[in-house]
């Protein structure tokens, strides 16, 4: 059974169509690569994945239970958003870290005002608090980054502010992560560093989505390949097909020649 | 009177301006926040009507201000509020002007809260959305993102425009002047009439000179203090 089942997602922004009823599904532990070209709707889909936006129509199935229904009002407000939103996590483009606090500090913040919520919080508050910080410790360990947890975002390069920013998404273990273009901001000695993150948990069978031009990654580092176009899906099929000479896509095969001329 | 003997009297103004620096700051900087918040509701209104009242206080002269709060009580309603503040502290307590001075207070306090607010209101929609929607894909709440994610990049982008505005005050304290409050120019001016001299008047220009350049070392120290992160 699928993790993740997303049926018949529109948006529109005013006038402007952006999705117009996106389908796919996702199976655990998988890595999908979604790609396109600019304004095809894929930003979209993965705001509307993490509730930064709300889809106009469709439906999302977790694990084979109606996880958001767009035409139920009372799934779209506030408190019970922010629930759902806990199954996504999201590595923007430009990392978004938070300035004021160092690469440690990022990754504990979220999971620790989380902890406030759990009905042992205050009787077992330091164990829960050091529970997360060795979480967080071992997350930064594992993107290289333990020597710098002190360091603050604007003294990391934009590699290892990314870097950080993925472990702070790991951090509150969400069942699917999705990356929206990590590697456009960066230069392309940086993108490296951040694109074997990427494999490296794609290996350890983290269910992924990840929105990227890096054709080179997508063909091999994702398990599936959506090819968007104009707000729907276009190509939905394996790596291997997608970037071999037996792609059935039309469209897909232009887009993929373009980029790599 | 000596050099020493005047040197107090000044000193004595000096408190009552500090006292309405003081009280001002006190109340118009929390206050400037739910006015803030007011300009930036989505309920429209709501902001309308906090964008006239900023408007209109930011757009009229402190003094006319001044002079509105202190005389409508009594032209309006006929009641002299003030006035008979000051008779009833000064009977109570033997302390002067202190009607007056709570109508000063009321009229900065107003005064300054607006200017705060628009200072709160650029300082946070100055903040990159991205760090709210950091915040929201990580199950933080509205209130969470604001308290630990926005307040102090808030506080370090407003810390220099609060600075000129703080400093703006100590010197619009002397407005007070305007409805017979013993500030420090009244208390130079009484010298004048009185005693026939005029350099108390210009020697005032110290106690502001030393109190804003204390107040320089503080900001600058904020500032310092805020500078280890960028954003």
């Amino acid at each position: 059974m699928a993790l993740l089942e997303v049926r018949g997602f529109k948006k529109s922004f005013g006038a402007t169509k952006v999705l117009k009823g996106i389908d796919f599904s996702l199976e655990k532990g998988q890595t999908l690569a979604i790609i396109g070209s600019s304004g095809s709707g894929k930003t979209t889909l993965l705001r509307c994945l993490n509730f930064l936006e709300t889809p106009d129509e469709g439906k999302m199935y977790l694990d084979g239970r109606l996880f958001f229904d767009a035409s139920d009002r009372k799934q779209t407000a506030g408190a019970s958003v922010r629930e759902k939103r806990l199954h996504f996590g999201l590595v923007f483009q430009n990392f978004n870290l938070f300035p004021q606090y160092s690469a440690f500090e990022n990754l504990c913040l979220a999971p620790k005002l989380r902890a406030r919520e759990r009905p042992d919080f205050s009787s077992n508050r330091r164990n829960i608090y050091a529970e997360i910080e060795k979480k967080a410790e071992d997350l930064l360990k594992k993107v290289g980054l333990w020597d710098k947890k002190d360091a603050y975002p604007c003294q990391l390069s934009g590699g290892q502010q990314q870097r950080v920013a993925i472990a702070r998404a790991l951090a509150m273990s969400p069942d699917v992560l999705c990356f929206d273009e990590p590697t456009s901001a960066l230069d392309p000695e940086l993108t490296v560093e951040v694109l074997n993150v990427l494999r490296s948990l794609s290996r350890e069978n983290m269910t992924m989505i990840v929105v990227t031009h890096e054709m080179a990654f997508a063909g091999e580092a994702a398990d599936r390949v959506l090819f968007m176009d104009e707000g729907v899906v276009a190509y939905d099929g394996t790596a291997a097909e997608a970037f071999g000479v037996s792609c059935p896509c039309e469209r897909l095969k232009a887009f993929i020649g373009s980029i790599e001329k | 009177m000596s050099f020493w003997e005047i040197t107090r009297f000044l000193l004595d103004g000096f408190g009552v301006s500090c006292l309405i620096f003081a009280v001002t700051l006190l109340v118009s900087i929390p206050l400037g926040l739910p006015i803030a918040f007011c300009s930036m509701s989505r309920f429209k209104p709501l902001k309308l009507l906090s964008k006239v009242f900023v408007w209109i206080i930011r757009g009229v002269p402190l003094m006319l201000q001044i002079f509105i709060i202190y005389y409508v009580p009594g032209l309006v309603f006929d009641y002299q509020l003030f006035g008979n503040v000051d008779k009833y502290i000064f009977l109570k307590f033997g302390i002067d002007d202190a009607g007056r001075i709570l109508a000063v207070l009321i009229a900065f306090a107003i005064n300054y809260a607006c200017y705060f607010s628009e200072i709160y209101r650029g300082g946070i929609e100055s903040i990159n959305r991205g760090q709210y929607e950091a915040g929201q894909v990580l199950g933080m709440t509205k209130g969470q993102i604001f308290r630990k994610v926005v307040l102090l990049q808030v506080i370090k982008r407003i810390v220099p425009p609060m600075s000129n505005e703080v400093i703006t005050l100590i010197k619009d304290t002397a407005l007070a002047n305007c409805i017979m409050v013993s500030e420090i120019i009244k208390q130079a001016n009484t010298l004048a009439a009185t005693r026939a001299l005029i350099w108390p008047l210009f020697y005032t220009g110290v106690f502001y000179l030393v109190f804003v350049g204390v107040l320089t070392l503080i900001f600058g120290q904020v500032e310092k203090k805020l500078s280890y992160f960028s954003s």
